[in-house]
């Protein structure tokens, strides 16, 4: 019998457990200028245009969205990598949307990032000892004396051996790598992690055993993720709750299984149904609801439903003129949609074991 | 039964390099008929983009050994000079690759890239190429194809561009259409608009298809036959139903395991990745290539070379284990994982 000497240990979406990170209203947009001297704003991207997100301590978030939805916008927005353009970001009950780079020390201690691409997100021409031991020089938690030996400690933790501490970033395989960049975000202890898109470089069996270390780690040091990826199989692995982000905005957010079975959004539904199955029997059985067009440019959204475009259910002029707002289907589960979607209405055999 | 359109016979595609010799392809064969999606899988450098790229002639022979028989509509396409290697790739033998903004020339605008593939292997005005490529560029479900055409490869989506890709090699109605990796730089939804479309133009022009790729998922979805491929070879090889529901390789097993599924169902069944690395091409382990990974490992595994050979059939896979012995852990710790 284990002793939960954590309070963080049982993740639950009561009022005692109060958020690790709440961000409201967050919006990113990026100006477009024109002139060389005299420069005039002449647009905005609207890359993240006003999202709540809560996660819960001990808890994986699950960001999902096609490329250009502002999932990764919205990971360094919250990392303070980008500053806000509008909203607010709390994390621990403390807002920080405004932090001076001073006063955002000692919050980047407690959130750390992941990064996709495991050959440039690491310089080349540092040792991986050095590497993982800049955290520890930047916020000088351990003397320095003994960061040599935490360093092995946390090579080891992320199953690389320890020896290899010298060698340079091109000597290891693309799964290694990212492990040297798991065990750097792990250096200081963090209590957040911010996962963006950590395993899609990688062959599928390396990727199970980035996504396994990355649950052991969360179960041994009580980390929360927020996890994000393109691919939503990995996300309905690894989350609890998982949010669908289209064209800046969050369209649909609910647990795992709740979104697999019963989408209410028509995006989401879409987007599920675009999954490939690995089983042939069931990919026949599969109802699919194939999207029209790309994503429409974020300097100029649609109106209303920023959906509306693309939707197959879309109903004129409802969806063109009014922006729906989130609401409660099942629970746990939010939807903006003015037309959501059936129960079962993507898969008939949800789960069927094979 | 008719003649395979393609047949390959003891393929092997070794690279000498100053460590030693890249053993890329190790003596593979199969066959492909008409009107049949064939999908190769297997990881990062298991060899399946080289036996491509070898068959479409694309290999560097001043580096390669290449050795073995193409047999292509009855004529063996390594033995053929250059020249006439060149009219069939383009026209009867086309390629389409994994990242469509390299494989366009961003000088040029995306009709005139078109029409430059027809007018290699045809003899038409330009005016005719394009109306040819205009055509083409609305079959493959780019709107306002005139006005597209016009436009070049940065003003194109993602999507758009790996569409103007296949036009391109679809133009002059080729009887083998090779996808190296299609979609795996675009979106889901994107991904189901492309390989639906690639089913499509394949009923179509009457063509078979290759699909390489790493997802099991694509696979399972557009692919009639299966081939896996480890460390250079071909280890097993059958149809859909039988590498999904009654495959006979750990490696394969490995895979199956290994990947998150959409819909399984519950969450945080953990995974059970296959340990270990893929080998060094160089340095391949004696006997199966995969036993340092394998969980069923016996003696015999480690000396001696396992054959691809049918159990039934032409399901086939390259094993030691016997075939009750690959059926019974296949349904009593595969199935209940995967």
């Amino acid at each position: 019998m284990s002793v939960e000497v954590n309070e963080r240990t049982e993740p639950q979406r009561t009022a005692e457990h109060p958020p690790l990170v709440k961000v409201v209203g967050l919006k990113k947009h990026f100006p477009i200028t024109r002139g060389i001297i005299i420069q005039k704003k002449v647009g905005a991207v609207h890359a993240v245009d006003g999202v709540d997100l809560e996660i819960n301590p001990g808890e994986t978030v699950g960001l999902v969205g096609e490329t250009g939805c502002g999932k990764s916008t919205l990971a360094r927005v919250l990392m303070k990598l980008y500053d806000a353009t509008e909203g607010q970001m709390f994390f621990d009950g403390q807002e920080y949307t405004r932090f001076s780079r001073r006063k955002m020390q000692p919050l980047r201690r407690e959130m750390q990032m992941i990064f996709q691409d495991p050959y440039s997100s690491l310089n080349s021409r540092k040792t991986v000892g050095s590497i993982i031991s800049d955290p520890f020089l930047i916020h000088k938690t351990v003397p320095k004396g003994k960061i040599k030996g935490e360093v092995q400690q946390l090579m080891e933790l992320v199953g690389l051996n320890p020896e290899h501490y010298n060698r340079y970033p091109h000597e290891f395989s693309g799964g290694q790598r990212q492990r040297i960049g798991v065990a750097r975000a792990l250096a200081l202890k963090p209590r957040l992690i911010v996962c963006d898109e950590p395993v899609s470089a990688l062959d599928v069996s390396i990727q199970a055993q980035i996504l396994n270390l990355l649950e052991d780690l969360q179960d041994e040091f009580k980390l929360t993720y927020l996890f994000i990826a393109h691919d939503l199989s990995v996300v309905k692995h690894v989350s609890d709750q998982v949010s669908v982000m289209y064209l800046g905005r969050i369209v649909e957010t609910a647990p795992g299984n709740t979104l697999y079975r019963n989408p209410k959004h028509p995006y989401t539904g879409a987007l599920l149904s675009a999954v490939p199955i690995p089983d042939p029997d069931l990919a026949k059985q599969k109802k699919r609801i194939i999207l029209e067009g790309d994503v429409p440019s974020p300097i100029d959204p649609p109106s209303g439903c920023r959906f509306h475009p693309r939707c197959p259910r879309a109903q004129f002029p409802k969806c063109k003129e009014d922006d729906p707002v989130l609401t409660p289907h099942h629970p746990g589960q939010l939807a903006a949609c003015h037309f959501p979607l059936e129960d079962q209405a993507v898969i008939a055999t949800a789960g069927a074991p094979t | 039964m008719a003649e395979p359109l393609l047949e390959v016979r003891h393929l092997k595609v070794h690279f000498p390099t100053e460590d030693g010799v890249v053993k890329a392809v190790d003596d593979v064969s199969f066959t492909i008929d008409r009107g049949e999606t064939l999908g190769v899988v297997g990881e990062s450098g298991s060899g399946k983009s080289v036996t491509f790229l070898t068959i479409m002639g694309l290999t560097n022979l001043k580096s390669a050994r290449v050795t073995g028989e193409v047999i292509f509509q009855g004529q063996d396409l390594l033995k053929l000079p250059v020249e006439e290697m060149r009219n069939i790739r383009g026209s009867k033998m086309t390629m389409i690759f994994q990242d469509p903004l390299t494989s366009l020339h961003p000088f040029y605008r995306v009709g005139d890239q078109v029409v430059e593939a027809i007018r290699t292997h045809q003899k038409v005005s330009k005016k005719e190429g394009m109306d040819m490529a205009v055509d083409m560029l609305r079959r493959v479900g780019i709107p306002k194809p005139d006005e597209r055409a016009r436009q070049y490869p940065h003003e194109y989506s993602g999507g758009m561009r790996q569409r103007a890709m296949i036009a391109m090699a679809l133009v002059l109605n080729p009887d083998l259409l090779i996808a190296d990796e299609p979609t795996t730089a675009l979106d889901v939804t994107v991904q189901a608009q492309i390989l639906d479309l690639i089913d499509r133009l394949k009923e179509e022009f009457n063509a078979a298809v290759v699909l390489i790729t790493h997802d099991l998922g694509v696979v399972a979805e557009h692919c009639d036959n299966i081939q896996v491929m480890y460390a250079g070879k071909a280890v097993e090889y059958g149809d859909a139903r039988d590498i999904y529901y009654n495959a006979h390789m750990p490696y394969t097993w490995g895979l199956l395991q290994s990947i998150t599924r959409v819909d399984e169902s519950t969450k945080k069944e953990r995974l059970k990745p296959i340990k270990g690395l893929p080998p060094s091409l160089i340095f391949v382990p004696p006997g199966c290539a995969f036993n340092p990974r394998c969980p069923y490992v016996m003696d015999v595994c480690k000396v001696e070379v396992p054959e691809l050979l049918p159990s039934n059939g032409h399901h086939a896979a390259a094993c030691h284990l016997t075939l009750a012995e690959k059926e019974r852990i296949f349904k009593e710790e595969v199935l209940q994982q995967a």
